[in-house]
């Protein structure tokens, strides 16, 4: 499929992700505190999107996983909150 | 359109969502066992669910002419009590012979503990002495590289495994290749929020090929849609797959996989189901 019509079909529903991106980040700098690691994470993952290159998605993904390799002692908690802890 | 549901968790939605999944071509439903939003106090607990599986929700499911089947372990989410996790592994062997159970699972990990890697393995274990298909569940979110990881690497170290007959479940970019390319078959979930959109299912299809990949909607208690897979063959219509790309991937993977288990005849089972839901 050619990039006019991929951009056709998914340009509004991105631009719309897209904003709110934005929005979330503007409510987060409104509010008080620091960023936590979450927040942390998903900052260092925006730089990935203006980066030339195939494979955004995966690279994204990978910056928000775990990048231990063994078992943990015990699971503590049974919920995931999208980012490494240890970032 | 015609498709498989591969993977949902029906004990938890309406009688509506069978409507309209048969309304839109469902052919077939597949229910792993799963962690019931709470921990279940005993292993009679369990057994209780294990009939609701293999006895009362085919029969549910046969009141809209589906096909139901099964899959049965103790999940994940449930692994670290150790003595419970043991009284339900040695509960499940007298339920592998009932005729809607397809296997183990959804088997796998959720937080990478010690306690779930020894629960996995004796998940896999049980299948392997029992010549089962095994279904894995794969970690949420930051946990999900990891665990998949530790899944494939523990799959790989059983000599009994056949990869052929196991599916890793709930893949996505950064893990879709660690299943395809150790053999395994592997499961795109479409959630609304977590897991994967269709577009980005879609996208995977297209660049891996739709060979070893099914589509399930693992729509269960939580923010999770029912009708994911037949909204996601017509994103793939709009995107300009054919019809034949779509029904290979919707209904022949699945139906592929699934039919290494001889219990897995749509029509029989429908048959026999619609006449026992009749007497009952």
């Amino acid at each position: 499929m050619d990039r006019s019509r991929i951009t056709d079909l998914y340009f509004a529903e991105a631009r719309s992700k897209l904003i709110d991106l934005a929005a979330f980040l503007d409510r987060i700098d409104r509010s008080e505190g620091a960023d936590d690691f979450r927040m942390k994470s998903l900052r260092s993952t925006l730089t990935e999107l203006a980066k030339p290159g195939p494979d955004k998605a995966k690279k994204i993904l990978l910056l928000l996983s775990d990048q231990t390799k063994e078992p943990v002692a015990e699971a503590g908690t049974k919920s995931a909150s999208g980012a490494w802890a240890g970032f | 359109m015609r498709y498989i549901e591969p993977h949902a968790h029906m004990v938890s939605r309406v009688t509506d969502d069978y409507a309209a999944m048969v309304t839109a071509g469902c052919r077939a439903v597949c229910e792993p066992a799963f962690w019931a939003g709470f921990d279940r106090s005993s292993a009679q607990g369990f057994y209780d669910y294990f009939c609701q599986l293999a006895e009362y929700e085919p029969r549910r499911a046969a009141q809209f002419g589906l096909p139901h089947f099964s899959w049965l372990c103790l999940n994940p989410k449930e692994a670290e009590n150790l003595a419970l996790a043991d009284e339900v592994l040695a509960m499940i062997p007298s339920f592998l012979d009932r005729p809607n159970v397809l296997g183990i699972g959804e088997i796998g990990l959720n937080k990478n503990s010690r306690n779930e890697v020894a629960i996995f393995e004796k998940h896999v274990d049980l299948a392997v002495r029992h010549g089962q298909m095994i279904l894995v569940h794969t970690p949420h979110l930051e946990d999900k590289w990891k665990g998949t990881r530790l899944i494939v690497d523990i799959l790989k170290q059983n000599r009994g495994v056949d990869p052929t007959r196991v599916i890793i479940d709930h893949v996505e970019e950064h893990t879709v290749d660690l299943a395809l390319d150790a053999g395994f078959w592997a499961g795109i979930t479409l959630y609304p929020q977590s897991k994967c959109t269709p577009s980005r299912a879609i996208d995977m299809v297209e660049i891996y090929g739709a060979q070893r990949l099914w589509l399930n909607c693992a729509c269960d208690w939580g923010h999770s849609e029912p009708l994911a897979v037949p909204k996601t063959a017509l994103e793939m219509k709009r995107r300009g797959h054919s019809e034949a790309a779509i029904d290979r991937l919707i209904y022949g993977n699945p139906l592929q996989f699934l039919s290494q288990n001889p219990k897995f005849r749509i029509d029989k089972i429908a048959s026999e189901d619609k006449r026992d839901a009749a007497q009952k």
